[in-house]
């Protein structure tokens, strides 16, 4: 087991001195390709080539472009906001308005109620009057007939009283004349 | 113990990957020579019409899946722009914009295997680093004149240190563009060398029994490194325009 690990180790540190040994081959033989600066013009020509091309894309299609659609979107947004708050608004005023048509349409039953009652009230006091005169009137007149009648039987009282004098005093053979039974009865009734 | 096959079998050229070459012959390279390095400017050329035109002609309110991304990055440079420099460094926002898709295509693409990465040549990220060095410079001085030169005279500073740190501060700043270009080409250079060394380990199972231990492990090791690298094709991307920012923003707002 040590045994395999020391070999691990003189192999790590083989391979790490041929590293660095192939490391300083490589910087010898190419150096840094960085610093061949015979590439340098033509790196810079198409590094100015590929910038002014990605400034044009960019400054003359692209960033308006993406500026126009973030103010868009913006707009948008502001809009549906400002919609949404006169909405709101609209909302509010319509049911302030049923409310109000509400109390308006409550105090206008009530009004009715109130001149219904006080028309019926008036009806009523009429036809109440009204039946209190008939009544009135149909009493007046059973009383009257009532006094008729009674008159009437007092005299068929009177009448039937002096016809059974009269029959009576001829009945006992005393003649007396008409005249003097009528004034004897009416006298006896007075009594 | 060098035998001639394990000598073939572990070849180091991890620099190799960085060579440019002409793409239809084997002639001097001429400024004009179609090479590797036009193929692949060609290649982010043609990324940048796919996401930013094509991925955009449908403009939509509710955007696709690449529209959104387009958008994404535009509002990533422009927020960038806008905060760092301010409203009036908004009109350098398509110069910027530019510079930055061409960096991170460029440095995405070239993780692609057997790619070529523009960005890792000296030459590319020095000529980006020197425009704008020289953008800042110029807009510096038309806009303030001499007054740009009160960028170097630090007022808040003690007056007898003035003089001192002006010379620091100038040194600093025509160093920017030197430091501007070697971040960038030696982060994508150095990356990605060290994933070619990784995968020269890779074949020595074929030639030696200790390739059982190292294969698994360098295989291991691209992997990391690969997402790794990942990482850094965006940051460096990121960080270039943001100083290519910070920089505007001296010229424009040279008080500090």
């Amino acid at each position: 087991m040590a045994n395999t690990t020391t070999e691990v180790a003189e192999a790590a540190g083989e391979i790490a001195g041929q590293a660095a040994d192939a490391a300083g081959q490589a910087t010898q033989s190419a150096g840094m390709p960085q610093l061949d600066f015979s590439t340098f013009p033509n790196q810079i020509f198409w590094l100015v080539v590929a910038l002014v091309l990605i400034y044009l894309v960019l400054s003359r299609i692209a960033l308006p472009r993406i500026a126009g659609i973030v103010a868009d979107r913006q707009g948008t947004i502001t809009n549906d906001i400002a919609a949404a708050e006169e909405l709101r608004a609209k909302a509010v005023e319509a049911e302030k308005a049923y409310n109000k048509a509400l109390v308006d349409a409550r105090e206008e039953a009530n009004k009715i109620v109130a001149e219904a009652r006080v028309d019926i009230g008036k009806d009523l006091d009429k036809a109440t009057a009204k039946a209190d005169a008939e009544i009135a009137a149909k009493s007046a007149e059973s009383v009257k007939r009532i006094d008729e009648i009674r008159l009437g039987a007092a005299r068929n009282v009177e009448e039937v009283a002096r016809e059974a004098a009269a029959a009576i005093v001829s009945a006992m053979g005393v003649k007396l004349d008409a005249k003097t039974v009528d004034s004897a009865v009416t006298a006896l009734l007075k009594e | 113990m060098e035998t001639e096959e394990q000598s073939e079998g572990l070849a180091f050229h991890p620099m190799d990957q960085f060579k440019i070459q002409p793409l239809f012959n084997d002639g001097p390279i001429h400024w004009y020579t179609i090479t590797n390095a036009t193929l692949w400017m060609a290649v982010v050329l043609l990324c940048v019409l796919a996401l930013f035109v094509i991925g955009t002609r449908g403009r939509a309110i509710i955007p696709s899946r690449i529209q959104s991304v387009a958008e994404l990055g535009y509002g990533f440079v422009h927020k960038m722009v806008e905060d760092v420099t301010g409203k009036d460094g908004l009109k350098f926002f398509p110069y910027v914009f530019t510079l930055f898709c061409f960096i991170v295509f460029s440095n995405f693409l070239g993780l692609i295997p057997g790619a070529f990465t523009t960005t890792s040549h000296i030459a590319v990220t020095g000529i980006l680093a020197v425009a704008v060095f020289l953008t800042v410079t110029i807009v510096g001085f038309v806009k303030h004149g001499t007054h740009f030169l009160g960028l170097f005279w630090v007022k808040s500073a003690p007056l007898a240190l003035r003089p001192i740190l002006a010379v620091i501060e100038i040194i600093s700043y025509f160093v920017r563009p030197v430091s501007h270009s070697i971040r960038l080409a030696g982060n994508m250079m150095a990356g990605h060398a060290v994933i070619k060394v990784f995968a020269a380990f890779a074949p020595l199972i074929l030639i030696s029994g200790i390739g059982i231990a190292v294969t698994p492990l360098s295989i291991l090791a691209i992997v990391a490194m690969y997402a790794l690298e990942i990482l850094v094709a965006f940051i460096q991307a990121y960080v270039f325009t943001i100083l290519t920012c910070v920089y505007l923003r001296d010229a424009l707002h040279p008080g500090h």
